[in-house]
């Protein structure tokens, strides 16, 4: 059955900045449990569409969508719903790393906990270990919990917020262009663990770099201008595209 | 050809030097003020200026213990009401402030920065001294609280804003709401800067005398209650340096160089608070 | 999931916005009690008020001009003294200072402006107040005592005495404006002055002369906002004496002055009202001047704007 295959199922979601149209009738499905990667040259809409999801898109004045985006049966969308109960089970990790600067290690993945209602300081340690655990980041920083969020370095403060961003126990994960701003070992590193996630959790990665489209995900959503050309598994997308648009960006004609 | 850069080059020395000159007797008053402050201060400078309450005059001894307390409880209750309408105020403004509201609380706050702590004086006088038929150190807190606020309030949005949005986001993607983000994870990030705002506020009005003038009014003894005329230092070191008796200078200078040491204490921590919590 | 955070959020905002119609109900209670106290002196005094030299309570005569002069004079002569070197030392700082040296002499400019204006008032009694009159003001009197800048008896207490003291105390504010302003000047025509074989005098001359005067003149009415309304230091060395006199060795009156010594002298409630009259024009004198000041500032260096006020 369709509603347990997919996590989410987008239909017909437009987006406009005041007058201006920025996504145009996107319908799309997302699988449970793997990894989608969303790819388009710059000014595609890719990181608008994600964005809606799990509605930060709302911060943004002026902002305002038609459509429906389904998860869990219900259009999170919808006035109904509250944001931040989605926001608890739908993640998110941003392209610059942004722990919070004033935090400890430990209390930056613990402040999602202490806020979304764990009270013990048993099951908080627990989660923040186990988070830790599943970022990889634990051997590096299990002696030194109490250093502060920055300063660590760019790809462990990045795996650190993926460690905040799984401590609530969320069911996706949207990762926003997660390795543009760092180095290729720390990138490698990531693309590691998102496969290792993809077993547990939906992850949804916006990506302009196609050789790690390719390498990391199970499906590929093209996007150009605001809509969806194309989306496939990502082996085909990538040997036998269905659309001539698709090669072109493949093969490197444009973006 | 020589002559010319020659002269050329002669103004240039010369407005070099007036330049160094200028930054020289700028400086200059500082080290005369504290070099008097110590020198002139040193006389009367002995623990029972700290301990004592002030005796009459040519009788030796006596201090300024009372003011001391004093200057600590009437700041202390401007604070208390201050702190939390400037923080709050601050909050607002910073998160939630884009319309014509929050224009003109900032107008009305810039407003008020500028008024001179003597109008914040009648202030009192009018608000509680008036009605109440009696100086008050709840009359000198309120005058005092009209000269911290606007400081707070200005260092409150300015550190606020200062928080990056990508903290804000991340933490709202976690599913904090709104109120929580602001509370506790954009005014944490933020709380270095407001606490020294709130220092260096605080250590602005230590050292007021105007507006305590005629609404504390200063008392030569203890305190009785909050709705009793009460010392303060910087009154204290008025009264003594104002009047005809020279054991009572001495003691203007001693308690200025308790004032000085207190403002001094506050400012300079303030900015190392900013610095040490990078 | 339903609708329950927003109510909070809700109240979170309107609870702030509460906070800050309270900061704003002040403001306008300051304004309010100013005027309603006022309102008696300024019905039955009227414009005699600021025509009038004569201030006798004791006749119930309340003319108050000679402390409008004597404000105005008071800080006039401080912004005299202080422009010229805040900005020379302003100049110097960022021109020509080391840079080991840049940050202490800010520093040490800072913790002048942290002095409370009785211990500027006590060193002005006692050391400056001397000073100026046995070397300066005792010295001129003798030899240039019929012009009427420096006529009359020295006693030491006097209006130049409070212009002295008064530009030491806005001496930092002009200077760290005026180093904000300096700053603003772009490099590149900086050097290109240089690179045409000008002179470091020239090019201050030229580039900065043209760049920053509006962002100084600026700086001067901040300073000029700050001097109007200082009290104490003014009251401990001004000679508080109302007349209105030229010369600057002569004692006067401001109108901080008047309300810090007579407030709880004031017998009857007409002596009262026209006190908090002279607070009330004090208070939109200061506005009036910060408001300009910071226009300009606004308009030509953002940053600097932000120090108006104290």
């Amino acid at each position: 059955m369709e509603a347990v295959e997919n996590a989410i199922e987008v239909k017909n979601l437009s987006a406009w900045f005041g007058d201006h149209q920025v996504l145009k009738e996107i319908t799309m499905g997302i699988r449970r449990n793997s990894v989608t990667s969303v790819m388009g040259p710059s000014g595609c809409g890719k990181s608008t569409f994600i964005r809606c999801l799990n509605r930060m898109h709302e911060l943004t004045p002026g902002f305002r969508t038609t459509g429906e985006v389904l998860f869990d049966g219900r259009n999170v969308l919808s006035e109904e719903v509250d944001p931040v109960l989605l926001r608890r089970k739908v993640g998110m990790v941003f392209q610059q790393p942004n722990p919070f600067p004033r935090m400890s290690v430990y209390d930056n993945v613990a402040v999602g906990l202490r806020f979304n209602g764990k009270r013990s300081r048993a099951e908080i340690a627990d989660t923040v270990e186990k988070s830790f655990r599943m970022a990889a980041l634990w051997d590096e920083v299990k002696d030194h919990l109490d250093r502060m969020g920055p300063s660590l370095s760019g790809g462990q403060q990045q795996r650190l917020c993926i460690a905040r961003a799984l401590a609530v126990e969320p069911e996706v994960l949207l990762m926003d262009e997660p390795c543009s701003a760092l180095d290729p070992v720390s990138t490698g590193k990531i693309e590691e663990l998102i496969e290792d996630l993809s077993d547990r959790y939906t992850i949804v990665v916006v990506t302009h770099n196609m050789q790690q489209a390719a390498r990391i995900s199970d499906s590929v959503a093209f996007f150009l201008l605001g809509e969806l050309i194309e989306m496939d598994k990502s082996a085909k997308i990538f040997t036998n595209p269905a659309d001539k648009r698709t090669e072109e960006y493949i093969t490197g004609r444009f973006g | 050809m020589k002559s010319v850069s020659y002269r050329r080059k002669a103004t240039d020395r010369i407005m070099k030097a007036l330049f160094l000159l200028s930054a020289f007797l700028v400086i200059l008053p500082l080290f005369l003020i504290f070099s008097d402050l110590l020198w002139k201060g040193a006389k009367e400078l002995k623990w029972s200026l700290l301990t004592d309450l002030p005796r009459p005059v040519g009788e030796p001894g006596g201090g300024i213990a009372n003011g001391i307390l004093g200057t600590l409880t009437v700041a202390g209750l401007a604070m208390a009401g201050g702190i939390p309408l400037a923080v709050l105020s601050g909050i607002y403004l910073a998160e939630y402030g884009k319309g014509a509201f929050a224009s003109v609380v900032r107008f009305a706050v810039d407003l008020l920065a500028g008024v001179p702590s003597i109008i914040m004086g009648i202030f009192g006088y009018v608000l509680w001294v008036l009605p109440m038929k009696r100086f008050s150190a709840l009359a000198g807190a309120s005058a005092l609280a009209m000269i911290f606020l606007p400081i707070v309030v200005r260092t409150t949005e300015e550190m606020l804003k200062t928080v990056p949005v990508p903290v804000r986001e991340a933490a709202l993607a976690l599913g904090i709401e709104r109120w929580k983000t602001t509370l506790f994870i954009t005014v944490r990030t933020a709380s270095a800067g407001i606490i020294t705002g709130i220092l260096l506020a605080m250590a602005r009005i230590l050292g007021e005398t105007a507006p305590l003038l005629f609404t504390a009014l200063g008392n030569q003894f203890w305190q009785t209650g909050l709705d009793q005329p009460i010392a303060a230092v910087p009154l204290q070191v008025f009264t003594y340096a104002i009047s005809p008796y020279d054991d009572w200078h001495d003691k203007a200078w001693a308690g200025a160089v308790v004032l000085i040491l207190l403002v001094l204490v506050l400012s300079i921590g303030a900015r190392l608070l900013v610095r040490t919590r990078r | 999931m339903k609708l329950r955070g927003n109510i909070k959020d809700f109240l979170f905002e309107k609870t702030t916005a509460l906070f800050a119609l309270g900061v704003l109900t002040l403001t306008l209670l300051l304004f309010g009690l100013l005027v309603r106290e006022s309102l008696p002196a300024i019905r039955k005094i009227g414009a005699s008020f600021a025509t009038n030299t004569t201030w006798d309570p004791v006749l119930e005569e309340f003319g108050a001009l000679p402390f409008l002069y004597g404000t105005v004079v008071s800080s006039f002569l401080a912004i005299l003294i202080a422009l010229p070197l805040g900005v020379g030392a302003a100049i110097f700082i960022n021109e020509f200072a080391p840079e080991w040296l840049k940050t202490p002499i800010s520093f040490l400019a800072e913790l002048l402006a942290a002095i409370p204006s009785v211990i500027y008032g006590l060193w002005g009694i006692f050391v400056l107040v001397p000073i100026l009159r046995d070397y300066f003001m005792k010295p001129v009197s003798r030899a240039l005592g019929w012009i009427p800048l420096f006529q009359g008896p020295v006693y030491g207490p006097s209006m130049l005495a409070a212009g002295v003291l008064l530009s030491i105390m806005i001496l930092p504010f002009i200077l760290s404006v005026s180093r904000e302003v300096l700053a603003t000047v772009p490099r590149v025509q900086k050097e290109a002055v240089l690179s045409l074989g000008g002179t470091h005098w020239e090019m201050i001359r030229i580039v900065i002369g043209q760049h920053c005067i509006p962002g100084i003149f600026g700086a001067t009415i901040l300073g000029l906002g700050r001097a109007l309304g200082e009290t104490m230091a003014v009251t401990m060395v001004i000679g508080n004496r109302p007349d209105i006199v030229l010369s600057l060795f002569q004692p006067g009156y401001s109108m901080a002055a008047v309300i810090a010594n007579e407030f709880t002298e004031a017998t009857g409630d007409l002596y009262l009202s026209a006190l908090v009259e002279i607070g009330l024009v004090l208070f939109l004198l200061t506005i009036v001047v910060n408001f300009a000041a910071k226009l300009i500032l606004n308009r030509f260096t953002p940053a600097a704007s932000k120090r108006t006020g104290r």
